[in-house]
């Protein structure tokens, strides 16, 4: 069981490391907004981050056994609903609950 | 005119003392019923101040992805409680570091008690992408110092997501920075509530966390329909993420964001070649 001076420490260190890479990129990429280089990257890094945070909390899909399967029709749900009714809100909850049914009753040891 | 007859005789109540103050309407102010000057429905029939209130506009703005993070902030707050951690762990975590997915990973960090150096790396592994947040966040919009630092404290994935879409190319900075204050709230209101009702969760009840994932598959099909006239970004994306899950799996996030910009450089570089190429063989010709 963590202490809590630990867990503040712990709290205090990932804050300022987190703020640290979200705020000083901007007076360092100041000088370069003009770059057409910059710009190109700018309008596409969005999509493209998006997509790899979907493949890093993927990865560690348990690819060879069946409760792969609870990701993996969940995902289809939240993709099906969001291509339907286009409501962010509704997606991802009926993503989750699909999962947590699935995870918790269907693929429990 | 009259709406409500007035007693003869009854006296003024506060609300009607209020009117009878007003200069505009001097002759029959006591028989309008005071609820009709404040319902929420007057300010929009006033002259409206200059632009529409950004904060307002934000709160709509909020109500999708937004509000998502109120489930997701849950089953943060349910898992911390799980963990063994008091409650109020889930507030300070989401109030001070506000950076969703890592702070899963640091769940997992702290109940292991792994070095704060650990931590530390994972901090900055895991949100090294946040560099390359500079390059289109519109941060040169938002006004004030406390502004800019409070926008870059709270530019988390959905944050950046929301105000590099489409629709945000008119918001102002107000209006961002709004946003991004109603999503923190949403954060830790959720995790709040989830750490005080986590120990009320049945034992088995597991995969709350997939909210995550689901959050980011709407922001990923979300960025793409927005630009759906380019569909090799999300695809170099996807092979870099791929590619940095076999080849650097302990370092997964810096390797992809890493291989991704890599690839969009080199196919900048590649187009613009072959179109200046083009341009000569046209200008020989």
């Amino acid at each position: 069981m963590p202490e809590t001076p630990y867990l503040l420490a712990a709290v205090a260190v990932s804050a300022v490391i987190t703020w640290g890479l979200r705020a000083l990129p901007f007076a360092a990429l100041a000088p370069l907004r003009a770059s057409s280089t910059v710009q190109y990257l700018s309008t596409r890094m969005p999509a493209g981050i998006m997509v790899i945070l979907l493949v890093y909390c993927l990865r560690d899909l348990p690819v060879t056994e069946t409760r792969v399967l609870a990701p993996l029709i969940a995902m289809a749900v939240t993709v099906g609903l969001h291509l339907w009714r286009r409501n962010a809100l509704l997606s991802i909850l009926g993503g989750t609950a699909t999962h947590v049914v699935l995870a918790s009753v269907v693929f429990a040891h | 005119m009259p709406i409500r007859t007035p007693v003869v005789g009854e006296p003024l109540r506060p609300v009607d003392r209020q009117l009878v103050a007003e200069p505009s309407t001097p002759s029959a102010p006591l028989l309008i019923p005071a609820p009709r000057t404040t319902a929420p429905v007057a300010p929009a029939s006033l002259p409206a101040p200059a632009a529409p209130p950004a904060a307002l506009s934000a709160l709509k703005d909020s109500a999708t992805v937004g509000l998502a993070l109120v489930p997701l902030g849950l089953a943060f707050g349910v898992l911390i409680a799980q963990a063994g951690l008091d409650w109020w762990w889930a507030t300070a975590f989401t109030a001070f570091i506000y950076a969703g997915s890592f702070e899963f990973l640091l769940i997992g960090l702290v109940t292991a008690v792994a070095p704060l150096a650990t931590v530390a790396l994972t901090a900055f592994l895991v949100n090294i992408r946040h560099v390359f947040y500079a390059l289109s966040f519109p941060l040169h919009r938002v006004d004030g110092r406390a502004a800019k630092a409070y926008s870059t404290f709270a530019l988390t994935d959905e944050a950046f997501a929301l105000a590099t879409s489409e629709r945000a190319r008119a918001w102002s900075g107000r209006r961002t920075v709004f946003l991004q204050l109603y999503m923190h709230l949403y954060w830790v209101g959720g995790a709040t509530l989830g750490g005080l009702l986590g120990s009320l969760v049945p034992e088995g009840v597991t995969g709350l966390d997939f909210a995550l994932t689901a959050l980011f598959t709407v922001l990923a099909l979300d960025a793409i329909r927005d630009r759906l006239d380019d569909l090799p970004t999300p695809a170099l994306a996807l092979l870099s993420a791929v590619v940095a899950r076999v080849l650097f799996p302990s370092q997964m996030m810096l390797a992809a964001c890493s291989l991704f910009a890599v690839a969009l450089m080199a196919r900048h570089f590649m187009t613009r070649r072959s179109a200046d190429r083009a341009h000569g063989t046209e200008r020989h010709a």
